[in-house]
């Protein structure tokens, strides 16, 4: 491991965590069971999580749960917004992936061609 | 599974669900001998006596939604596939070890895949969890430990953008660093 490099990304974080105290608010949930990661689970959260340090958008939790049943639709990302019904995607890709980011946790526009599922 | 790195995160769900709080992951690919081990350690509850004679069998699962469970037996079908083996020893409520043996250079032998992408994730993902993974090629040792980056770090959080980005690239640097290989001997031309 590279100490030093963690050193320094340890007073960057210092710096911008001043700036964003307080609870995430937001949560993302990738399907990780094994249908899920035999279908591209892991590369649809390492988009995510890309397209959300891109964006710069913070409050977000990115998580996985298991295998909700609905191997054949997977990955699935679910989306929990505040106050909102959650909404379930399903076949996402990284492309995807991005879009959900960019249009539904960002400009809460949900993408309907790709929702599996919502519950209130 | 397209590759190593897709089991061993699979495996280490299991590690997860079994309420572990520690994981160790140790590749080792022993050049000399023609092999590649994978062991995934954890402290969770264990697999009951009964259970372990059974684990890869795919009908065989602990949950209770479903009767199904592919995990273990998919990595064991890919180990015995490259003239390998899986072995499993599990205690219960200590933990359970996990290892696949591969045969390195066997043709059937998957690539290793994304570690560093795959460490980054189960991290994000479970950032109370502690991960060490050790990677060893002969004599050459690479390790990520998030007991190290918890005591540097102090109170910042494990789950955040610079943290995963940063074990992703000190992975990807690190297995350069040691040689580690990607595909079996003479098939980098699959890449």
């Amino acid at each position: 491991m590279n100490i030093e490099e963690l050193r320094k990304i340890k007073e960057k974080m210092q710096k911008e965590l001043d700036l964003r105290a307080g609870e995430k608010a937001v949560k993302v949930v990738v399907g990780m069971g094994t249908c899920g990661i035999a279908a591209g689970a892991r590369q649809v959260m390492a988009a995510i999580k890309d397209e959300l340090s891109q964006k710069k958008i913070e409050g977000v939790m990115v998580t996985q749960s298991g295998c909700a049943g609905f191997c054949e639709q997977e990955p699935i990302v679910d989306v929990y917004l505040p106050g909102k019904e959650r909404v379930s995607y399903g076949k996402v890709t990284p492309e995807r992936a991005r879009r959900i980011v960019s249009e539904h946790i960002l400009e809460g526009r949900v993408l309907e061609d790709f929702v599996l599922a919502r519950e209130k | 599974m397209l590759d190593l790195s897709m089991h061993i995160l699979d495996i280490v769900q299991n590690s997860i669900e079994a309420g572990a709080t520690e994981i160790e992951i140790i590749i080792h690919e022993n050049l000399a001998q023609n092999g590649l081990t994978i062991q995934i350690e954890d402290n969770g509850r264990g697999i009951a006596k009964e259970m372990r004679d059974k684990i890869c069998d795919p009908f065989t699962t602990s949950r209770s939604t479903r009767p199904v469970g592919l995990g273990l037996s998919l990595l064991k079908e890919a180990a015995q596939r490259c003239g390998g083996e899986i072995e499993i020893q599990s205690e219960e409520g200590r933990g359970t070890k996990v290892k696949a043996f591969f045969q390195l250079d066997h043709l059937d032998r998957p690539p290793l895949g994304d570690m560093g992408e795959t460490i980054a994730v189960l991290i994000l993902a479970n950032p109370r969890l502690d991960f060490r993974y050790t990677h060893q090629v002969n004599h050459h040792i690479y390790c990520l430990d998030t007991k190290i980056i918890r005591e540097i770090l102090g109170d910042l959080p494990l789950d955040s953008s610079w943290i995963f980005d940063y074990i992703k690239r000190d992975i990807a640097q690190g297995l350069k660093n040691i040689g580690a290989a990607s595909f079996p001997k003479g098939m980098e031309v699959l890449k």
